[in-house]
């Protein structure tokens, strides 16, 4: 369907078919080439590459595993479920593989202050380890609504050194914590490396991040050929920015028989407004810096999102992913914070494991995916990370009271 | 391909043709090409004073601009307020969020343009960010907002090379369109946003958002005088600049002066003080007259 050629001059203009670009204030354009120039001469750079994988093996814990799960597998009754356990890295999610690249870029650049921003806290938690651990002072923007819901990882982040700035404007969550740190790089592009957490924003943070988080797939697909001597069917990811389930697809782009579906978040139902599912619901629209879809009104302005999973709880996704949908080398689908509630619940009495609400949406879609593909077929879930931060929400959901909730 | 991805406002030769010429026979006639060139022309300095339409409501930005053009102003801008502004500072953010709790939105803001300009023929510009402008049509907007009286837009975070559409809509429909260069902004950066620019180029004082500062850099002078060789269109300096005195100090070496969030604030603190803002507008438009 595509050349090469034609992919590769796309992706030098930092567009995925009409989606992606650079709208930015002008202050950021010079430091978005500079920024793009340094990431292509690192990739080259046989000591940045190696750098990076020692870092991702001994700090980080990779490789992760894949693993069988043969409860849950039984217990959906249809195609055999592989997890790509991102849970177990270090910080507890598939975070960290992104922003230690970008730190030991950052690093590599002469950059001497990191700043992000975050909404479940994952990313600013992953962000402060990898500046902490190349010695670098941290700021980080949240919104105090996350906070509030988030506060462990408050305070995690601020055991690692960092300082996290609570953003009051707007909607007071993802959205606007990346406006602020948007400002912040603004005011202080030149010496601050801005850390983005996700497959979206001003060219060439989308490339970055699925460069730096496509080591999900690339392993994926060499363990399931390893187990099971053959592809899987289907792959499926959470999608909020869209950057676990992008690492996840990447390697499988060019697998016709792999299918890709990503999974976004239906909050309270679709029908009732009250959701994240950009992709499903949204129409295309420029937010923070890249033409993608968006979840926006009749005259344009942002709408405000819901979801039970703050990393998921965003009106835009990276713009490749718009793309794949328009080309339909991957499929949409959103879940309901119901529906990943329970998901949480099934994982955790089926395979001993807690995951992350985010991740939960995925595996939600396996109710209707599995037993429609029957056992025959092999399934891969990204299992983007740990549910141990989200054990208050998860609590306040079903009605118990677990005690130290302020 | 092609209807998309005009859809989106972009073009695969993006940098190169916003470098041609944009001036159109539609834009020799706009009221801000024609003002702000005979300025230059004289060697007469411009003040251009910055409010949010419908801060708190329509009728109070239109009693506003009576108000800022019986003080002196040459032009106006007009901001157009956004849910997401990533290039304002607090001040523009809760006026803009105090706009959109009143119901402003670009078509409202278009209605308030054709009744302020039944009284005035000063030149009217939007500022505002690219989604809302993409998401009303590129070239419905350009056509809509001459028909009302607009004269430019100002979209903060759209750069040249993603601008080619607005450009050839504008020039079409005689629509100026401003683009911004900044204190990082490179030579060859220079020569695409001033062959982008029509009406004026918007030099942006300082690395950072819009904001009341103490200080113009001292480096601005120099940014302000690259421009200005690079170019015949003015070039108008903003953010930052909020007493006379900056105004004066700037006037000697740019084409003009905006103030944006001196105002704002004033107006935040006492809307009703319409006489406190009337003489500060007048304070301002006598210091960048006697530079």
């Amino acid at each position: 369907m595509r050349t090469m050629p034609r992919k590769a001059r796309a992706e030098l203009r930092g567009r995925y078919g009409v989606y992606g670009g650079r709208y930015v204030p002008e202050t950021l354009i010079p430091a978005l080439e500079e920024l793009e120039t340094a990431f292509h001469e690192a990739r080259r750079d046989p000591a940045f590459t190696a750098e990076l994988e020692q870092r991702l093996r001994t700090f980080c814990g990779r490789p992760t595993p894949l693993y069988f799960a043969r409860r849950l597998t039984e217990a959906l009754g249809g195609a055999r479920i592989y997890l790509k356990r991102e849970d177990l890295l270090h910080t507890g999610a598939h975070k960290i593989n992104n922003t230690v690249g970008q730190v030991l870029l950052a690093v590599r650049m002469g950059k001497r202050r990191i700043i992000a921003e975050t909404g479940a806290g994952q990313h600013g938690v992953a962000t402060a380890a990898a500046a902490a651990a190349f010695g670098l002072p941290c700021e980080v923007y949240m919104g105090v609504e996350d906070m509030e819901r988030q506060a462990l990882n408050v305070f995690r982040m601020r055991l690692l050194g960092a300082r996290v700035i609570g953003v009051e404007g707007g909607s007071r969550t993802l959205k606007d914590a990346i406006n602020e740190a948007l400002r912040d790089w603004v005011t202080n592009v030149r010496d601050t490396f801005y850390v983005f957490g996700t497959v979206a924003g001003p060219h060439p943070y989308p490339e970055i991040v699925r460069t730096f988080q496509a080591i999900i797939g690339e392993e994926a697909r060499r363990q399931m050929l390893d187990v099971e001597d053959r592809l899987p069917d289907c792959c499926v990811a959470c999608v909020g920015g869209g950057s676990n389930a992008l690492g996840l697809f990447h390697a499988f782009r060019d697998d016709p028989t792999v299918a890709l579906v990503g999974v976004e978040a239906a909050g309270r139902g679709l029908a009732t407004g009250e959701h994240a599912a950009s992709l499903t619901a949204g129409s295309p629209g420029v937010l923070h810096g890249a033409y993608s879809y968006v979840l926006q009104d009749a005259g344009g302005q942002v709408l405000p999102t819901h979801s039970i999973s703050a990393g998921l709880d965003y009106p835009g996704v990276g713009p490749e992913h718009a793309y794949m949908k328009d080309t339909g080398r991957a499929r949409y689908v959103a879940v309901t914070d119901e529906e990943a509630l329970e998901a949480v619940h099934l994982l955790c009495r089926t395979e001993g494991i807690l995951p992350a609400l985010e991740s939960a949406h995925a595996l939600a879609h396996l109710n209707t995916l599995a037993p429609a593909l029957g056992p025959d077929k092999l399934v891969v879930v990204g299992l983007s990370g740990r549910g141990d931060k989200d054990v208050h929400t998860i609590a306040k959901a079903v009605g118990e009271d677990v005690g130290d909730r302020r | 391909m092609s209807r998309s991805r005009a859809a989106a406002g972009t073009g695969r030769s993006a940098a190169r043709r916003a470098a041609a010429p944009t001036s159109t026979a539609a834009l020799r006639d706009n009221r801000l090409v024609r003002v702000l060139g005979a300025a230059r022309a004289a060697g007469r300095r411009v003040l251009v004073p910055y409010v949010m339409a419908g801060d708190p409501d329509p009728a109070a930005t239109e009693r506003l601009v009576e108000l800022l053009v019986a003080a002196g102003a040459d032009a106006i801008e007009l901001g157009v307020p956004f849910s997401d502004p990533i290039a304002d500072g607090p001040v523009n953010q809760r006026a803009g969020f105090r706009a959109l709790a009143g119901g402003m939105t670009l078509g409202g803001a278009l209605a308030l343009v054709a009744r302020i300009r039944e009284h005035t023929g000063v030149p009217l510009v939007f500022m505002t960010y690219y989604n809302l402008l993409l998401h009303h049509g590129l070239a419905a907007f350009c056509r809509e907002a001459v028909a009302a009286g607009l004269d430019g837009v100002i979209t903060a975070d759209l750069p040249p090379e993603e601008g080619d559409v607005l450009v050839a809509e504008g020039g079409a429909a005689g629509l100026a369109t401003i683009f911004l260069l900044a204190p990082t902004s490179t030579d060859a950066r220079i020569r695409s946003v001033a062959g982008a620019s029509t009406g004026f180029i918007y030099c942006v004082s300082r690395t950072g958002v819009t904001g009341v500062r103490d200080e113009v850099p001292p480096e601005l002078a120099e940014l302000v005088g690259r421009i200005r060789a690079a170019s015949e269109t003015p070039v108008c300096v903003g953010f930052g600049i909020s007493r006379p005195g900056q105004a004066r100090e700037v006037a000697r070496y740019a084409d003009g002066v905006i103030v944006g969030s001196a105002l704002v604030r004033m107006l935040e603190e006492d809307p009703e003080d319409l006489g406190r803002v009337g003489a500060f507008v007048r304070d301002l438009k006598a210091a960048v007259s006697d530079r």
